[in-house]
């Protein structure tokens, strides 16, 4: 009797994932053959490779929405902001590294989105882990060919008054949108407004909105 | 200050778009001098290169393709893949 094909079903009734038993690639093998040196020669523990893992793992939107609710409550601030950024979130206490980052205003005639086309550079010292949306080909080759047509695609329409701006990450500099104030939120406090500014409107595919 | 993107095709490290070679875009604003990645990848003594944002209309990149002419596209572009541009 031929064996019928149904795929077995999870209790939630879902198909099951099948496991991921592929062969580790070429760089997976390498990685792991180059961290395991590094401990057994002593110059890395492997403590602090995870310590290392859980910084960044604990870097979020939130330092971020931090600086734009400053912005939006500080013109000082903000012009600080736009002129060095780096700068400016090192004052306000975010240990970004090395980063050099530039701070770009949206307004009521500029509209700001953030790619990378060559690669998947992202202000993670600021934003945490880029989302995986960002480092698909897709959205790289596409945010530079019809931003329009993506931008639709997250939900936002533009018109044609309105200049749409993509900043291709192209070596080292890193960016930040500082996104629109909705009139709604006038007059809130730096710590309320900062629950306003999503991941993805400091990306520029997003706008801010009344926290849930 | 309009400058051309060289229209080459080198091979190694570039970090020079392919989409934006031979277009013609404005200076932004300078970002200061970084090691050249070209040499840099390459465990090379580096050259400090000035870094340059560029700014181009879609219309340039796209050409009637563009999906709206007057939006714009910013990169950072070494100063040596740059050339002056006279419009004449």
């Amino acid at each position: 009797m031929p064996h019928d094909h149904h795929e077995p079903l999870s209790p939630s009734g879902h198909p099951y994932r099948a496991d991921d038993d592929k062969d580790l690639s070429y760089w997976q093998v390498m990685e792991i053959a180059v961290r395991e040196l590094l401990i057994e020669k002593g110059h890395i523990s492997a403590t602090q490779i995870q310590d290392q893992i859980n910084t960044m793992d604990a870097r979020s939107p939130a330092n971020g929405a931090r600086l734009v609710a400053k912005a939006w409550t500080d013109p000082a601030f903000k012009y600080a902001l736009i002129e060095d950024a780096g700068q400016a979130s090192r004052n306000m206490g975010f240990d970004i590294g090395p980063m050099h980052l530039i701070a770009l205003e949206n307004t009521e005639k500029v509209h700001n989105v953030i790619v990378c086309t060559l690669c998947s550079c992202y202000p993670r010292n600021l934003l945490g882990l880029p989302p995986d949306w960002y480092k698909s080909r897709a959205y790289r080759s596409r945010a530079v060919v019809e931003p329009r047509k993506v931008l639709s695609e997250f939900g936002l329409e533009f018109n044609q008054k309105i200049q749409i701006r993509v900043h291709d990450s192209t070596a080292d500099m890193r960016y930040i949108v500082i996104p629109y104030q909705p009139a709604e939120s006038e007059g809130l406090s730096e710590a309320e407004l900062a629950k306003w500014i999503t991941r993805d409107s400091m990306i520029g595919v997003g706008l801010p909105r009344a926290p849930a | 200050m309009k400058v051309r993107v060289l229209r080459q095709w080198p091979p190694g490290h570039v970090r020079t778009p392919g989409y934006l070679r031979g277009k013609v875009g404005t200076i932004e604003r300078s970002v200061g001098t970084f090691n050249n990645p070209e040499q840099n990848a390459y465990r090379l003594t580096p050259t400090k290169n000035r870094l340059l944002r560029v700014r181009f209309q879609m219309s340039e990149v796209w050409g009637i393709k563009a999906e709206n002419p007057d939006d714009v596209v910013e990169a950072e572009i070494y100063e040596h893949w740059l050339e002056p541009f006279n419009a004449s």
